[in-house]
Protein backbone atom coordinates (compact mmCIF):
# COMPACT_ATOMS: atom_id res chain seq x y z
CA UNK A 1 0.00 0.00 0.00
CA UNK A 2 1.78 3.61 -1.00
CA UNK A 3 2.31 5.80 2.07
CA UNK A 4 -0.98 7.96 2.58
CA UNK A 5 1.08 10.90 3.54
CA UNK A 6 -0.35 10.37 7.65
CA UNK A 7 -0.03 8.96 10.46
CA UNK A 8 -3.15 6.51 11.94
CA UNK A 9 -3.07 9.14 14.98
CA UNK A 10 -3.60 12.20 12.56
CA UNK A 11 -6.62 10.84 10.98
CA UNK A 12 -8.01 9.90 14.43
CA UNK A 13 -7.68 13.07 15.26
CA UNK A 14 -8.92 14.95 12.05
CA UNK A 15 -12.33 12.64 11.83
CA UNK A 16 -12.95 13.78 15.64
CA UNK A 17 -12.15 17.23 15.35
CA UNK A 18 -14.82 17.40 12.08
CA UNK A 19 -17.32 16.20 14.23
CA UNK A 20 -17.46 19.32 16.54
CA UNK A 21 -19.74 22.07 14.93
CA UNK A 22 -18.82 25.59 15.26
CA UNK A 23 -21.04 27.56 17.91
CA UNK A 24 -21.65 24.37 20.30
CA UNK A 25 -20.24 24.16 23.63
CA UNK A 26 -17.55 21.05 24.38
CA UNK A 27 -16.50 19.52 27.74
CA UNK A 28 -12.95 18.41 27.18
CA UNK A 29 -10.65 15.67 28.91
CA UNK A 30 -7.07 15.91 28.57
CA UNK A 31 -4.77 14.35 25.90
CA UNK A 32 -6.81 12.99 22.39
CA UNK A 33 -9.80 15.14 23.17
CA UNK A 34 -7.88 18.33 23.93
CA UNK A 35 -5.76 17.67 20.68
CA UNK A 36 -9.28 17.01 18.65
CA UNK A 37 -11.02 19.47 19.84
CA UNK A 38 -8.57 22.45 19.81
CA UNK A 39 -8.24 21.68 16.06
CA UNK A 40 -11.81 21.70 15.52
CA UNK A 41 -11.44 25.53 16.59
CA UNK A 42 -8.07 26.67 14.75
CA UNK A 43 -9.82 25.21 11.52
CA UNK A 44 -13.44 24.74 11.02
CA UNK A 45 -15.32 25.62 14.09
CA UNK A 46 -13.64 29.14 15.42
CA UNK A 47 -16.84 29.82 17.68
CA UNK A 48 -16.59 26.31 19.26
CA UNK A 49 -16.57 26.91 23.60
CA UNK A 50 -14.18 25.13 25.04
CA UNK A 51 -14.85 24.04 28.92
CA UNK A 52 -11.67 22.23 30.93
CA UNK A 53 -12.44 21.41 34.23
CA UNK A 54 -10.10 23.42 35.98
CA UNK A 55 -12.94 26.18 35.27
CA UNK A 56 -11.89 27.50 32.40
CA UNK A 57 -14.63 28.84 29.93
CA UNK A 58 -14.36 29.33 26.32
CA UNK A 59 -10.34 28.50 26.61
CA UNK A 60 -8.30 29.54 23.63
CA UNK A 61 -5.01 27.94 24.10
CA UNK A 62 -2.38 28.57 21.23
CA UNK A 63 -0.66 24.97 22.60
CA UNK A 64 -1.71 21.73 23.80
CA UNK A 65 -2.20 21.86 27.60
CA UNK A 66 0.17 19.21 29.53
CA UNK A 67 -2.36 19.05 32.60
CA UNK A 68 -6.01 20.29 32.44
CA UNK A 69 -5.27 23.81 34.34
CA UNK A 70 -2.16 24.89 32.01
CA UNK A 71 -1.90 28.37 33.25
CA UNK A 72 -2.67 29.30 29.07
CA UNK A 73 -6.24 28.05 29.42
CA UNK A 74 -7.23 30.61 32.16
CA UNK A 75 -5.36 33.33 30.09
CA UNK A 76 -7.02 32.29 26.82
CA UNK A 77 -10.64 31.78 28.68
CA UNK A 78 -13.29 34.00 28.61
CA UNK A 79 -14.10 33.20 31.93
CA UNK A 80 -12.18 31.33 34.97
CA UNK A 81 -14.47 30.28 37.85
CA UNK A 82 -14.03 27.56 40.80
CA UNK A 83 -13.88 23.60 40.27
CA UNK A 84 -17.51 23.15 42.12
CA UNK A 85 -18.93 26.20 39.79
CA UNK A 86 -18.08 24.31 36.36
CA UNK A 87 -19.39 21.05 37.15
CA UNK A 88 -22.73 22.34 39.02
CA UNK A 89 -23.55 25.20 36.81
CA UNK A 90 -22.41 24.76 33.79
CA UNK A 91 -22.09 20.89 33.28
CA UNK A 92 -24.79 19.44 35.94
CA UNK A 93 -26.69 22.85 34.77
CA UNK A 94 -27.19 21.07 31.89
CA UNK A 95 -25.53 23.55 29.49
CA UNK A 96 -22.59 21.32 27.67
CA UNK A 97 -23.59 20.40 24.11
CA UNK A 98 -20.87 17.28 24.21
CA UNK A 99 -18.58 15.64 26.56
CA UNK A 100 -15.24 14.69 24.77
CA UNK A 101 -13.61 11.95 26.41
CA UNK A 102 -10.61 9.68 26.35
CA UNK A 103 -10.75 6.14 28.10
CA UNK A 104 -8.44 3.02 28.67
CA UNK A 105 -11.57 0.28 27.98
CA UNK A 106 -14.84 0.58 26.08
CA UNK A 107 -17.18 -1.71 25.59
CA UNK A 108 -20.08 -2.17 23.02
CA UNK A 109 -22.28 0.47 24.70
CA UNK A 110 -20.05 2.98 25.39
CA UNK A 111 -19.61 2.34 28.91
CA UNK A 112 -15.77 3.17 29.67
CA UNK A 113 -13.08 1.92 32.23
CA UNK A 114 -10.83 4.12 33.69
CA UNK A 115 -10.22 3.07 36.72
CA UNK A 116 -8.60 -0.53 37.17
CA UNK A 117 -7.58 -3.44 35.24
CA UNK A 118 -8.09 -6.68 37.60
CA UNK A 119 -10.15 -6.35 40.48
CA UNK A 120 -11.16 -3.17 42.49
CA UNK A 121 -9.97 -4.29 45.78
CA UNK A 122 -6.86 -5.92 44.36
CA UNK A 123 -5.93 -4.25 40.54
CA UNK A 124 -3.41 -5.53 38.30
CA UNK A 125 -3.03 -2.24 36.84
CA UNK A 126 -4.15 0.95 39.17
CA UNK A 127 -5.12 3.62 36.37
CA UNK A 128 -6.18 7.13 37.43
CA UNK A 129 -9.81 6.99 38.37
CA UNK A 130 -12.91 8.90 37.58
CA UNK A 131 -12.26 12.63 37.20
CA UNK A 132 -14.81 14.86 35.85
CA UNK A 133 -15.59 11.69 33.38
CA UNK A 134 -18.68 9.74 35.07
CA UNK A 135 -20.86 13.04 35.48
CA UNK A 136 -19.48 14.16 31.62
CA UNK A 137 -20.77 11.03 30.45
CA UNK A 138 -24.22 11.88 31.82
CA UNK A 139 -24.62 15.65 32.25
CA UNK A 140 -23.82 16.14 28.85
CA UNK A 141 -26.09 16.36 25.72
CA UNK A 142 -24.06 13.68 24.50
CA UNK A 143 -20.68 12.36 24.69
CA UNK A 144 -17.75 11.43 22.06
CA UNK A 145 -15.23 9.06 22.79
CA UNK A 146 -11.84 9.05 21.13
CA UNK A 147 -9.18 6.40 21.79
CA UNK A 148 -7.48 3.58 19.86
CA UNK A 149 -8.91 0.66 19.13
CA UNK A 150 -7.18 -2.57 19.59
CA UNK A 151 -8.46 -5.95 21.15
CA UNK A 152 -6.80 -4.81 24.79
CA UNK A 153 -9.00 -1.36 24.63
CA UNK A 154 -12.14 -2.91 22.79
CA UNK A 155 -13.67 -5.23 25.69
CA UNK A 156 -16.41 -7.87 25.58
CA UNK A 157 -16.65 -6.77 29.87
CA UNK A 158 -15.00 -3.82 31.41
CA UNK A 159 -13.09 -4.83 34.32
CA UNK A 160 -14.55 -1.62 36.23
CA UNK A 161 -17.43 0.67 34.80
CA UNK A 162 -16.10 4.13 35.80
CA UNK A 163 -18.80 6.39 33.45
CA UNK A 164 -21.85 5.11 31.38
CA UNK A 165 -22.74 4.31 28.34
CA UNK A 166 -25.83 2.50 28.38
CA UNK A 167 -27.39 1.95 32.09
CA UNK A 168 -30.49 -0.65 31.80
CA UNK A 169 -31.65 -0.02 34.84
CA UNK A 170 -30.48 3.43 35.13
CA UNK A 171 -33.60 5.83 35.16
CA UNK A 172 -36.24 3.20 36.22
CA UNK A 173 -37.81 1.78 39.53
CA UNK A 174 -36.64 5.45 41.13
CA UNK A 175 -32.88 5.01 40.06
CA UNK A 176 -30.65 8.23 39.09
CA UNK A 177 -30.50 8.49 35.35
CA UNK A 178 -28.91 10.48 32.92
CA UNK A 179 -30.08 13.65 31.57
CA UNK A 180 -28.12 13.58 28.08
CA UNK A 181 -27.86 10.90 25.07
CA UNK A 182 -24.94 9.55 26.45
CA UNK A 183 -22.18 8.85 23.91
CA UNK A 184 -23.17 9.03 20.33
CA UNK A 185 -19.96 8.56 18.34
CA UNK A 186 -16.75 6.59 19.05
CA UNK A 187 -13.72 7.91 16.53
CA UNK A 188 -10.68 5.49 16.51
CA UNK A 189 -7.36 5.51 14.22
CA UNK A 190 -9.39 2.55 12.19
CA UNK A 191 -13.06 4.22 12.21
CA UNK A 192 -15.82 5.76 13.70
CA UNK A 193 -18.42 3.93 15.59
CA UNK A 194 -22.14 5.05 16.01
CA UNK A 195 -24.50 4.37 18.63
CA UNK A 196 -27.23 2.61 17.34
CA UNK A 197 -30.82 5.03 18.83
CA UNK A 198 -32.79 1.89 19.98
CA UNK A 199 -30.56 -0.96 21.50
CA UNK A 200 -27.43 1.93 21.82
CA UNK A 201 -25.07 -0.54 20.68
CA UNK A 202 -21.83 0.62 18.56
CA UNK A 203 -22.16 0.03 15.12
CA UNK A 204 -19.11 0.76 12.86
CA UNK A 205 -20.19 3.45 10.43
CA UNK A 206 -16.91 4.71 8.88
CA UNK A 207 -13.40 3.17 8.29
CA UNK A 208 -10.38 5.36 7.65
CA UNK A 209 -8.93 5.10 4.27
CA UNK A 210 -6.62 2.36 3.51
CA UNK A 211 -8.11 0.34 6.13
CA UNK A 212 -10.00 -3.10 6.01
CA UNK A 213 -13.13 -3.94 7.50
CA UNK A 214 -12.09 -7.42 8.87
CA UNK A 215 -8.86 -4.96 10.67
CA UNK A 216 -11.36 -3.28 12.49
CA UNK A 217 -13.56 -6.45 13.33
CA UNK A 218 -9.76 -7.88 14.53
CA UNK A 219 -9.19 -4.76 16.84
CA UNK A 220 -12.53 -5.12 18.87
CA UNK A 221 -13.16 -7.75 21.56
CA UNK A 222 -16.71 -8.63 20.67
CA UNK A 223 -18.89 -8.77 17.22
CA UNK A 224 -18.64 -5.98 16.00
CA UNK A 225 -21.64 -4.70 14.24
CA UNK A 226 -20.82 -3.05 10.55
CA UNK A 227 -23.41 -0.52 9.41
CA UNK A 228 -25.23 -1.40 5.92
CA UNK A 229 -24.20 2.07 4.13
CA UNK A 230 -20.45 1.68 5.84
CA UNK A 231 -19.03 5.02 4.58
CA UNK A 232 -15.25 6.00 4.00
CA UNK A 233 -13.50 8.54 5.89
CA UNK A 234 -12.15 11.28 3.52
CA UNK A 235 -8.79 12.02 3.92
CA UNK A 236 -7.33 14.73 6.05
CA UNK A 237 -7.21 17.88 3.54
CA UNK A 238 -3.62 19.97 3.65
CA UNK A 239 -5.39 22.97 5.83
CA UNK A 240 -6.36 20.30 8.38
CA UNK A 241 -2.94 18.62 8.53
CA UNK A 242 -0.53 21.10 8.14
CA UNK A 243 -2.79 23.27 11.34
CA UNK A 244 -2.54 19.81 13.45
CA UNK A 245 1.02 19.58 12.91
CA UNK A 246 1.70 23.21 13.72
CA UNK A 247 -0.66 22.90 16.92
CA UNK A 248 2.00 19.87 17.53
CA UNK A 249 5.11 21.64 17.17
CA UNK A 250 4.00 24.40 18.85
CA UNK A 251 3.27 22.46 21.82
CA UNK A 252 6.42 20.58 21.97
CA UNK A 253 8.48 23.54 21.47
CA UNK A 254 6.43 25.34 24.85
CA UNK A 255 6.56 22.09 26.63
CA UNK A 256 10.69 21.34 26.48
CA UNK A 257 9.66 18.49 24.12
CA UNK A 258 7.42 16.37 26.72
CA UNK A 259 4.55 14.49 24.19
CA UNK A 260 0.97 15.23 25.53
CA UNK A 261 0.39 12.26 26.69
CA UNK A 262 -3.09 10.08 24.69
CA UNK B 1 -0.08 19.30 62.07
CA UNK B 2 -0.32 15.77 64.08
CA UNK B 3 0.23 12.44 63.01
CA UNK B 4 -3.49 10.96 62.36
CA UNK B 5 -4.77 14.22 61.07
CA UNK B 6 -7.09 14.21 58.26
CA UNK B 7 -4.83 17.26 55.93
CA UNK B 8 -5.96 18.77 52.18
CA UNK B 9 -3.45 20.09 50.58
CA UNK B 10 -5.32 21.63 47.44
CA UNK B 11 -4.67 23.31 44.34
CA UNK B 12 -6.17 22.25 41.18
CA UNK B 13 -2.88 21.34 38.86
CA UNK B 14 -1.92 25.04 39.92
CA UNK B 15 -0.28 26.11 43.00
CA UNK B 16 -0.36 23.04 44.45
CA UNK B 17 1.68 23.52 48.05
CA UNK B 18 4.82 21.44 47.53
CA UNK B 19 7.20 23.39 49.99
CA UNK B 20 4.49 22.48 52.56
CA UNK B 21 4.19 18.87 51.53
CA UNK B 22 8.03 18.51 51.86
CA UNK B 23 7.77 20.29 55.35
CA UNK B 24 5.31 17.31 56.11
CA UNK B 25 7.58 14.42 55.01
CA UNK B 26 10.61 16.08 56.70
CA UNK B 27 8.74 16.27 60.14
CA UNK B 28 7.79 12.77 59.19
CA UNK B 29 3.96 13.19 59.72
CA UNK B 30 2.54 9.75 59.68
CA UNK B 31 -1.05 7.94 59.75
CA UNK B 32 -2.42 11.20 57.48
CA UNK B 33 -5.45 10.91 56.00
CA UNK B 34 -4.88 12.89 53.22
CA UNK B 35 -7.26 14.46 50.72
CA UNK B 36 -7.01 15.76 47.26
CA UNK B 37 -8.55 15.95 44.42
CA UNK B 38 -5.61 14.94 42.25
CA UNK B 39 -3.23 13.46 44.24
CA UNK B 40 -0.58 14.48 41.89
CA UNK B 41 3.16 14.37 42.42
CA UNK B 42 3.16 15.73 45.73
CA UNK B 43 1.17 12.97 47.53
CA UNK B 44 3.28 10.55 45.43
CA UNK B 45 6.31 11.60 47.52
CA UNK B 46 4.00 12.24 50.54
CA UNK B 47 2.47 8.45 50.47
CA UNK B 48 5.82 6.85 49.36
CA UNK B 49 7.38 8.79 52.31
CA UNK B 50 5.02 6.35 54.37
CA UNK B 51 3.37 9.38 55.64
CA UNK B 52 -0.26 8.88 54.65
CA UNK B 53 -2.51 5.68 55.57
CA UNK B 54 -5.67 6.46 53.72
CA UNK B 55 -6.23 8.37 50.60
CA UNK B 56 -9.67 10.36 49.25
CA UNK B 57 -9.18 11.70 46.01
CA UNK B 58 -10.55 11.74 42.68
CA UNK B 59 -7.94 11.53 39.64
CA UNK B 60 -4.93 10.05 40.52
CA UNK B 61 -2.10 10.22 37.81
CA UNK B 62 0.27 12.77 36.95
CA UNK B 63 -1.33 14.81 34.46
CA UNK B 64 0.13 14.73 30.86
CA UNK B 65 3.12 12.28 31.97
CA UNK B 66 1.18 9.09 33.12
CA UNK B 67 0.86 7.15 36.62
CA UNK B 68 2.00 8.06 39.76
CA UNK B 69 3.89 5.19 40.44
CA UNK B 70 4.72 5.44 44.81
CA UNK B 71 0.99 5.96 44.71
CA UNK B 72 -0.02 2.92 42.60
CA UNK B 73 2.72 0.74 44.30
CA UNK B 74 1.07 1.54 47.67
CA UNK B 75 -2.13 0.24 46.72
CA UNK B 76 -0.68 -2.77 44.56
CA UNK B 77 1.56 -4.11 46.49
CA UNK B 78 0.99 -2.12 50.15
CA UNK B 79 4.87 -0.29 49.50
CA UNK B 80 6.10 0.99 52.14
CA UNK B 81 2.94 0.87 54.16
CA UNK B 82 -0.62 -0.24 53.04
CA UNK B 83 -2.58 2.90 51.87
CA UNK B 84 -6.91 2.31 52.44
CA UNK B 85 -8.25 4.59 49.38
CA UNK B 86 -11.54 6.20 49.15
CA UNK B 87 -12.53 7.60 45.49
CA UNK B 88 -14.71 9.72 43.77
CA UNK B 89 -15.34 11.78 40.81
CA UNK B 90 -14.41 15.24 40.59
CA UNK B 91 -18.34 16.64 40.61
CA UNK B 92 -18.48 14.87 44.04
CA UNK B 93 -15.49 16.07 45.73
CA UNK B 94 -15.73 19.70 44.75
CA UNK B 95 -19.67 19.08 46.24
CA UNK B 96 -18.34 17.46 49.30
CA UNK B 97 -15.87 20.10 50.06
CA UNK B 98 -18.96 22.46 49.34
CA UNK B 99 -21.16 20.93 51.56
CA UNK B 100 -18.24 21.07 53.93
CA UNK B 101 -17.17 24.83 54.08
CA UNK B 102 -21.63 25.35 53.96
CA UNK B 103 -21.87 23.56 57.59
CA UNK B 104 -23.86 20.40 55.55
CA UNK B 105 -23.50 17.10 56.67
CA UNK B 106 -23.35 15.92 52.99
CA UNK B 107 -23.14 17.46 49.16
CA UNK B 108 -26.06 16.29 46.89
CA UNK B 109 -25.69 15.73 43.29
CA UNK B 110 -26.83 14.21 40.27
CA UNK B 111 -23.63 11.76 40.28
CA UNK B 112 -22.40 8.09 39.33
CA UNK B 113 -25.30 7.16 37.34
CA UNK B 114 -24.12 3.34 35.89
CA UNK B 115 -20.78 3.48 37.32
CA UNK B 116 -19.43 1.35 39.54
CA UNK B 117 -17.74 3.59 41.87
CA UNK B 118 -21.00 3.61 44.57
CA UNK B 119 -20.68 -0.19 44.62
CA UNK B 120 -16.85 0.38 46.28
CA UNK B 121 -17.46 3.35 48.04
CA UNK B 122 -20.08 3.09 50.77
CA UNK B 123 -19.85 6.76 50.79
CA UNK B 124 -21.88 7.76 47.87
CA UNK B 125 -25.65 6.98 48.33
CA UNK B 126 -28.68 7.51 46.98
CA UNK B 127 -31.32 9.86 48.38
CA UNK B 128 -34.58 10.66 46.93
CA UNK B 129 -35.79 14.34 46.49
CA UNK B 130 -38.41 15.18 48.90
CA UNK B 131 -40.15 17.57 46.44
CA UNK B 132 -40.31 15.67 43.16
CA UNK B 133 -39.49 12.09 44.51
CA UNK B 134 -36.13 12.25 41.93
CA UNK B 135 -33.38 9.62 42.98
CA UNK B 136 -30.05 11.80 43.63
CA UNK B 137 -26.96 11.01 45.30
CA UNK B 138 -25.08 12.18 48.31
CA UNK B 139 -21.63 12.30 49.84
CA UNK B 140 -20.32 13.24 52.73
CA UNK B 141 -19.40 17.12 53.68
CA UNK B 142 -15.45 17.03 53.71
CA UNK B 143 -13.73 18.18 56.85
CA UNK B 144 -9.78 18.43 57.11
CA UNK B 145 -8.68 18.84 60.17
CA UNK B 146 -6.10 21.20 58.74
CA UNK B 147 -6.20 22.51 55.31
CA UNK B 148 -3.00 23.92 53.18
CA UNK B 149 -2.78 25.93 50.29
CA UNK B 150 -0.18 27.99 48.84
CA UNK B 151 -1.59 31.49 47.26
CA UNK B 152 0.05 34.45 45.35
CA UNK B 153 0.25 36.47 48.16
CA UNK B 154 -1.06 38.18 51.43
CA UNK B 155 -1.29 41.61 52.85
CA UNK B 156 0.31 42.56 55.71
CA UNK B 157 -2.99 42.16 57.96
CA UNK B 158 -2.82 38.23 56.34
CA UNK B 159 -5.62 38.74 53.57
CA UNK B 160 -4.56 35.97 51.12
CA UNK B 161 -5.58 36.08 47.39
CA UNK B 162 -5.42 33.61 44.85
CA UNK B 163 -5.92 34.22 40.88
CA UNK B 164 -5.97 32.57 37.84
CA UNK B 165 -7.37 29.04 38.38
CA UNK B 166 -8.69 29.18 41.59
CA UNK B 167 -9.67 25.19 41.44
CA UNK B 168 -11.11 24.38 44.91
CA UNK B 169 -8.85 25.73 47.60
CA UNK B 170 -11.31 28.46 48.81
CA UNK B 171 -13.61 25.41 48.98
CA UNK B 172 -11.01 23.11 51.20
CA UNK B 173 -10.04 25.66 53.24
CA UNK B 174 -13.15 26.89 54.38
CA UNK B 175 -14.61 23.33 55.18
CA UNK B 176 -11.61 23.12 57.37
CA UNK B 177 -10.48 23.09 60.98
CA UNK B 178 -7.34 24.98 60.32
CA UNK B 179 -5.96 26.77 57.53
CA UNK B 180 -2.24 27.13 56.76
CA UNK B 181 -1.53 29.09 53.74
CA UNK B 182 1.55 29.79 52.24
CA UNK B 183 2.11 32.38 49.44
CA UNK B 184 5.07 33.99 47.01
CA UNK B 185 5.30 37.27 48.58
CA UNK B 186 3.71 39.66 50.85
CA UNK B 187 2.36 43.07 49.51
CA UNK B 188 1.39 46.51 51.11
CA UNK B 189 -1.90 46.18 48.69
CA UNK B 190 -3.29 43.11 47.43
CA UNK B 191 -4.29 45.31 44.59
CA UNK B 192 -7.16 42.85 43.80
CA UNK B 193 -10.40 43.93 41.92
CA UNK B 194 -13.59 44.11 44.15
CA UNK B 195 -14.97 40.15 42.93
CA UNK B 196 -11.25 38.53 43.12
CA UNK B 197 -10.71 35.80 45.58
CA UNK B 198 -9.85 36.08 48.49
CA UNK B 199 -9.42 34.73 52.21
CA UNK B 200 -9.96 37.32 55.22
CA UNK B 201 -6.85 36.93 57.30
CA UNK B 202 -9.64 35.71 60.00
CA UNK B 203 -9.72 32.51 58.23
CA UNK B 204 -6.79 31.87 58.23
CA UNK B 205 -4.31 30.13 61.03
CA UNK B 206 -1.24 31.12 59.39
CA UNK B 207 0.95 32.10 56.71
CA UNK B 208 4.10 31.10 55.47
CA UNK B 209 6.03 33.38 52.79
CA UNK B 210 7.61 30.42 50.85
CA UNK B 211 8.81 32.32 47.16
CA UNK B 212 8.09 29.37 44.23
CA UNK B 213 6.42 26.81 46.77
CA UNK B 214 4.44 25.49 44.35
CA UNK B 215 7.26 24.11 42.42
CA UNK B 216 6.93 21.81 40.26
CA UNK B 217 3.22 23.47 39.75
CA UNK B 218 2.78 27.14 38.66
CA UNK B 219 2.14 30.05 39.96
CA UNK B 220 -0.05 32.24 37.78
CA UNK B 221 1.86 35.72 37.14
CA UNK B 222 4.73 34.67 38.92
CA UNK B 223 6.58 31.05 36.98
CA UNK B 224 5.20 28.62 35.06
CA UNK B 225 4.61 24.78 35.29
CA UNK B 226 7.73 22.97 35.37
CA UNK B 227 6.84 20.16 32.93
CA UNK B 228 10.63 19.05 32.66
CA UNK B 229 10.40 18.27 36.24
CA UNK B 230 6.80 16.52 36.16
CA UNK B 231 8.19 14.38 33.39
CA UNK B 232 12.02 13.84 35.05
CA UNK B 233 9.48 12.45 38.22
CA UNK B 234 8.43 9.76 36.04
CA UNK B 235 11.78 8.43 35.70
CA UNK B 236 12.98 8.92 39.63
CA UNK B 237 9.56 7.50 41.05
CA UNK B 238 9.51 4.23 39.49
CA UNK B 239 12.08 2.80 41.39
CA UNK B 240 11.78 2.48 45.02
CA UNK B 241 15.65 2.46 46.08
CA UNK B 242 15.93 5.66 43.79
CA UNK B 243 12.70 7.12 45.04
CA UNK B 244 14.37 7.10 48.19
CA UNK B 245 17.55 8.16 47.85
CA UNK B 246 15.65 11.15 45.83
CA UNK B 247 14.05 12.07 48.53
CA UNK B 248 16.51 12.03 51.22
CA UNK B 249 19.14 13.78 48.71
CA UNK B 250 16.52 16.76 48.59
CA UNK B 251 14.14 16.54 51.04
CA UNK B 252 15.07 15.17 54.57
CA UNK B 253 18.70 16.59 54.16
CA UNK B 254 17.39 19.94 53.26
CA UNK B 255 16.63 22.25 55.43
CA UNK B 256 13.85 24.37 53.57
CA UNK B 257 12.44 24.52 49.74
CA UNK B 258 15.00 27.45 49.18
CA UNK B 259 17.74 24.95 50.22
CA UNK B 260 15.57 22.01 48.06
CA UNK B 261 14.94 24.49 44.96
CA UNK B 262 19.09 24.70 45.25
CA UNK B 263 19.88 21.08 45.63
CA UNK B 264 17.50 19.73 42.53
CA UNK B 265 18.80 22.61 40.10
CA UNK B 266 22.30 22.24 40.88
CA UNK B 267 21.45 18.70 39.79
CA UNK B 268 18.78 18.64 37.45
CA UNK B 269 19.41 21.49 35.70
CA UNK B 270 15.45 22.08 35.17
CA UNK B 271 13.09 23.98 37.31
CA UNK B 272 14.46 27.98 36.88
CA UNK B 273 11.50 30.13 37.79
Amino acid sequence: MPEPGYNPAEIMTVAAARRLKNGTVCFVGIGLPSAAANLARITHAPELVLIYESGTIGAKPDVLPLSIGDGDLAETADAVVSVPEIFRYWLQGGRVDIGFLGAAQIDKFGNINTTVIGSYEKPKVRLPGAGGAPEIATAAKEVAIILKQSKRTFVEKLDFVTSSGYYPNAGRNGRPGPRGRGPTTVITDLGVMRSDPVNRELILTAIHPGTAVDQVRDATGWPLKIAGNLETTSPPTDAELSALRDLHSRTAAAHGNVSVAE
Amino acid sequence: MRDGDAVALEGFTHLIPFAAGHELVRQERRGLTLMRMTPDIIYDQMIGMRCGSRVVFSWGGNPGVGSLHRFRDAIENGWPVPVEIEEHSHADMAASYQAGASGLPFAVMRGYVGSDLPKFNKRIQPITCPFTGEVLTATPALNPDVTIIHAQKADRKGNVAIFGIVGIQKEAALAAKKVIVTVEEIVEDLNAPVNACILPAWVISSISVVPGGAHPSYAHGYYKRDNLFCKAWDGISRDREQFRAWMKRHVLETKDFSEYRRSIESEMKVGHA
